[in-house]
């Protein structure tokens, strides 16, 4: 029989019971929409802890004290064994060293990092915790992909002569000083009860819903030294920027050489551990992509209830019609058109549901959801097509034989 | 020329195994010549139900063969079945059985899809038959909206539109008044004037006494084969009453 008969006679079948193929097709709409939002919504996530850690710079290591000693696996895998002196491990001739260019080739540059905690600025009225403070060099704005927003950084000059300057992140500079960017250039701010000048605003990076980038003080090193931690002569870490994001690995292994020479240690005992951007991306990747399998398998449930609905409806459907299947056996129906009939109905309900779903994914995903802006990804509206199809056919197959499998004469005295 | 439409050599159903074995028919014989009109008439559990079925080969036999059209039906497969029952063999039984929610003229046209007729074609054949059948203005009413005599004639329209070489009845007016009745044996009478071959089975005396010819069943066998008029229609020489 023609195909288009078929999906005439499927299309009657389908209209002959309204209420019931809506529900039916609202079932496998739920499961399409839902696999479609929440792969939205893992894809979305991913990408913005990606664009987060891209935005902190993807070609940096970081250098910074063991602070813990013997025993405790650091980032980087080694293990510290042994007690160890927590004195003076990591120096500015350390941080000097790492950028001798036969010796490190692949590093690009390197800023000290001095940080303090419970650092709260005020000005005037306005108070602020700040979240992260920085002790620093001018070359670490460059590191961190930092942009100035109004004002200027300040110079090698004022970083090691410890000058009260202070460049602050858009949150710091709202809270404190409110307005534009630009009118907190100038001020003076007080950091636990010292007084700074702002220099400079620092463009906003945008929150990752993790923590806010853009609350960050940073002022030279040896003012953070003299007036924050006490003159030492130790770094809490050095940032070292690798002159790209395919040189990380022999960077790393350059300034390992260095240090390791420099502190006489060897790779079973260092005093210092290397943090890699890239290995921090890899660890964030592989957590979404456990995150997103997780809410696409909780989805590919509903849409497997879905199709168990379109195979109910099918057998009963099949049950209510033996008495037609019957008539049109006797009339000279085949087996194959009783199949085609019956498989072409499963086929429409379920692509009605696969197409409104993908439509409901679409507008779902529209929506922020669970603090990221779901992104649809163009493969999962093909697999929820395809995938609504082949629920079609595999649900119906097995109404749609037991259908065409009915003997005509016990069809026909069906009642 | 061989113009016998039907032919049955030592036909036999046997439902059933062993203890249970239930002989629906014992080695029927029996030869309907094209153009007749032949009523299958007995009681309930008599076979004349099981002879339908594989008249209309809707079942098949457990020995013994059966010639439908020269055809010998045994030799066929079920796609092939499905083809005879479509192209030579007309149904029309007692509840009608039409399509629900169906348009008559679509419920006409049905068996023409299965022959793979163009669409255009097939509404203007259905609707000719429908017109034959005086059901013309009928034609976009639903079964639910028809009468049981208007609904029975869908079915005979339904029967006739491949043009068949057997109209095949079970109980055409089992389900009908009497009136309803008289007008649809009227179209049979009108149908076989016109040349068409019908086997109706019924347990109505009157109903086979429009009949050229009647076989009565008992027990799985014909216990009686009887004509009434020649195979057109022409009385015999001698009358015989049933």
């Amino acid at each position: 029989m023609m195909i288009a008969e078929s999906v005439r006679f499927a299309l009657t079948g389908v209209m002959a019971n309204k209420m019931r193929s809506i529900l039916t097709t609202l079932g496998i709409l739920i499961g399409i929409a839902s696999v479609i939002i929440l792969l939205a919504v893992g894809a979305g996530t991913s990408n913005a802890i990606k664009a987060q850690i891209g935005k902190l710079g993807t070609n940096v290591l970081t250098v910074s004290r063991q602070t813990t000693a013997g025993g405790r696996a650091a980032g980087g895998g080694q293990a510290v064994t042994g007690p160890r002196s927590r004195g003076t491990n990591l120096t500015l001739q350390d941080m000097a060293a790492l950028t001798d260019p036969v010796m490190a080739p692949d590093v690009a540059a390197t800023a000290p990092v001095v940080t303090a905690q419970n650092v709260t600025g005020t000005y005037k009225d306005a108070t602020h915790a700040v979240a992260t403070f920085v002790g620093t060099t001018p070359s670490y704005f460059a590191i961190s992909n930092d942009t100035l927003a109004a004002g200027s950084y300040f110079s090698d000059g004022d970083a090691s002569s410890g000058t009260a300057v202070a460049v602050i992140g858009n949150t710091v500079a709202q809270d404190l000083v409110g307005n534009s960017a630009a009118s907190a250039v100038g001020q003076t701010i007080a950091l636990n009860g010292q007084n700074f000048v702002v220099s400079g605003v620092l463009a906003q990076k945008g929150s990752s819903g993790l923590n806010d980038p853009d609350d960050i003080v940073v002022i030279p090193y040896s003012a953070a030294q003299d007036k924050f931690t006490g003159y030492s002569p130790s770094l809490a870490s050095i940032s070292v920027q690798a002159k790209s994001a395919d040189v990380m690995n022999q960077a790393q292994n350059e300034v390992q050489m260095i240090l390791d020479a420099r502190h006489n240690v060897t790779s079973a005992n260092r005093d210092y551990q290397v943090r890699n951007q890239a290995q921090i991306l890899t660890t964030a990747t592989t957590t979404t992509a456990t995150l997103t399998i997780l809410l696409g398998a909780v989805a590919g449930i509903s849409l497997l209830v879905g199709g168990i609905g379109v195979m109910n409806i099918m057998l009963v459907t099949v049950t209510e019609r033996t008495r037609e299947i019957g008539i049109r056996k006797a009339i000279g129906a085949s087996r194959g058109s009783i199949v085609s009939q019956f498989l072409i109905e499963s086929l429409i309900i379920s692509l009605i549901g696969g197409v409104l779903g993908i439509a409901a994914g679409y507008i779902g995903s529209a929506f922020p959801l669970l603090g990221t802006q779901p992104e649809v990804q163009w493969w999962t509206v093909w697999l929820s097509f395809l995938v609504s199809a082949a629920i079609g056919l595999i649900f119906g197959i097995y109404p749609a034989n037991k259908a065409a499998k009915l003997r005509p004469i016990d069809a026909l005295r069906y009642e | 020329m061989n113009d016998a439409v039907i032919r049955l050599d030592s036909v036999s159903k046997i439902y059933g195994k062993g203890e249970a074995e239930v002989r629906a028919l014992d080695s029927v014989s029996i030869s309907i010549d094209r153009g007749d009109f032949v009523a299958i008439i007995g009681a309930s559990g008599s076979g004349k139900s099981t002879m339908m079925n594989i008249i209309g080969c809707l079942d098949g036999a457990t020995s013994g063969t059966y010639h439908l059209d020269g055809i010998d039906t045994g030799t066929l497969d079920e796609y092939q079945l499905a083809q005879i029952r479509n192209r030579k063999i007309g149904f029309v039984f007692q509840n009608f059985n039409l399509i629900p929610r169906t348009r008559a003229v679509d419920n006409v046209s049905m068996p023409l899809a299965y022959a793979k007729v163009h669409r255009k074609e097939r509404r203007e054949r259905a609707l000719e038959v429908l017109d034959s059948v005086g059901l013309a203005e009928r034609a976009d009413h639903k079964p639910s909206q028809l009468s049981g005599g208007q609904q029975q004639r869908v079915a005979i329209a339904r029967a006739l539109v491949t043009n068949p070489v057997l109209l095949l009845a079970d109980e055409p007016t089992g389900a009908l008044d009497t009136k309803s009745s008289h007008e649809i044996l009227d179209l049979f009478e009108s149908l076989h004037a016109n040349g068409r071959t019908i086997v109706m089975i019924t347990h109505e005396a009157d109903v086979a006494a429009r009949a050229n010819r009647v076989v009565r069943f008992q027990d799985g066998h014909i216990i009686e084969d009887h004509r009434v008029r020649g195979v057109h229609g022409h009385p015999l020489a001698t009358a015989v009453t049933l």
